[in-house]
């Protein structure tokens, strides 16, 4: 329930956002289209706490910015590697083993590493991540395991509770 | 503060060209299908990122901004999603990403193949 509520929640946001409309009779339109939604992936049965997980946000949203400075100073790094008359690159597969005890951490950490260039994931199986890293540096810093630990961090305490609402 | 805005978001435009073209030239330098990803992935996050936060400095607080930010969001959603598929379908079609010139043996959970790590 307390996801269906929340869906529908940034459903509506989200149609406000995108239409710019105020008026009373839009605004009821909206709301309704809103509901039929809701409704509807709830018949799909579309609504668990994989698909919308409103138990991991707020700490979600303290990996983000984390995520992103991560992102941008790797970006340079490969920039820099690239742009170099004669690369020096090192290409190597790593197999890592993610930290994280739900399905929806592991596919947090697969994305965060293929989001920063210069590792990109690419295979993820029962928990074990196969790596592709562009650099010595970039496998190096993948293997002192800081994301793994931060996004096991994400995951945190809330994957104890069992499943509730919707 | 218009000049200023527009020194900035004119500054945020030239660098996220700079990195998309870099990311390009990456795609075109890198030896395989695995490491040309990652010239892939310099441009569709800190090309894409740095372009559309000069569009948004431009902008200012208005309706596009909010749907620059949403676009800049299903972007990071969707951009490792397409990675992922693009190297699953290389490694099913037979690709093996090269290590030091040569094709990769598979490696145990924690070790690393190739590079210099190799003793």
């Amino acid at each position: 329930m307390l996801q269906a509520l929340s869906l529908g929640a940034v459903l509506y946001g989200l149609w406000l956002l995108l239409s710019g409309h105020f008026e009373p009779l839009l605004l009821g339109l909206g709301l309704a289209s809103t509901i039929v939604v809701v409704l509807i992936a709830r018949r799909m049965d579309l609504i668990d706490r994989e698909g919308h997980p409103i138990h991991l946000s707020w700490r979600f949203l303290l990996y983000i910015p984390w995520l992103l400075w991560e992102i941008v100073k790797a970006n340079i790094d490969i920039a820099r590697v690239i742009v170099r008359p004669r690369m020096a690159i090192d290409p190597s597969v790593l197999r890592l083993k993610g930290t994280q005890k739900s399905e929806l951490g592991h596919v947090i950490y697969a994305n965060s590493i293929t989001l920063t260039p210069g590792t990109v994931t690419i295979g993820l199986e029962e928990g074990v991540l196969s790596v592709h890293a562009l650099t010595r540096e970039a496998a190096e810093g993948l293997i002192r395991g800081d994301m793994d630990r931060r996004v096991t961090a994400v995951e945190g305490a809330a994957d104890g509770r069992g499943e509730h609402g919707a | 503060m218009a000049l200023l805005a527009d020194i900035a978001s004119w500054a945020c435009l030239i660098a996220g060209s700079l990195f998309a073209l870099i990311g390009a030239v990456g795609i075109v330098r890198l030896p395989d299908v695995f490491a040309r990803m990652h010239g892939a992935g310099i441009v569709d996050t800190l090309g894409m990122g740095l372009i559309l936060a000069g569009l948004m400095i431009h902008e200012g607080f208005t309706m596009v901004t909010v749907k620059l930010v949403l676009i800049v969001v299903f972007i990071f959603f969707a951009s490792p999603t397409t990675t992922h598929a693009l190297a699953r379908a290389a490694l099913n079609g037979g690709l093996k990403p090269l290590v030091d010139g040569k094709n990769a043996p598979s490696a145990e959970p924690g070790e690393r193949t190739g590079g210099p790590s190799k003793t």
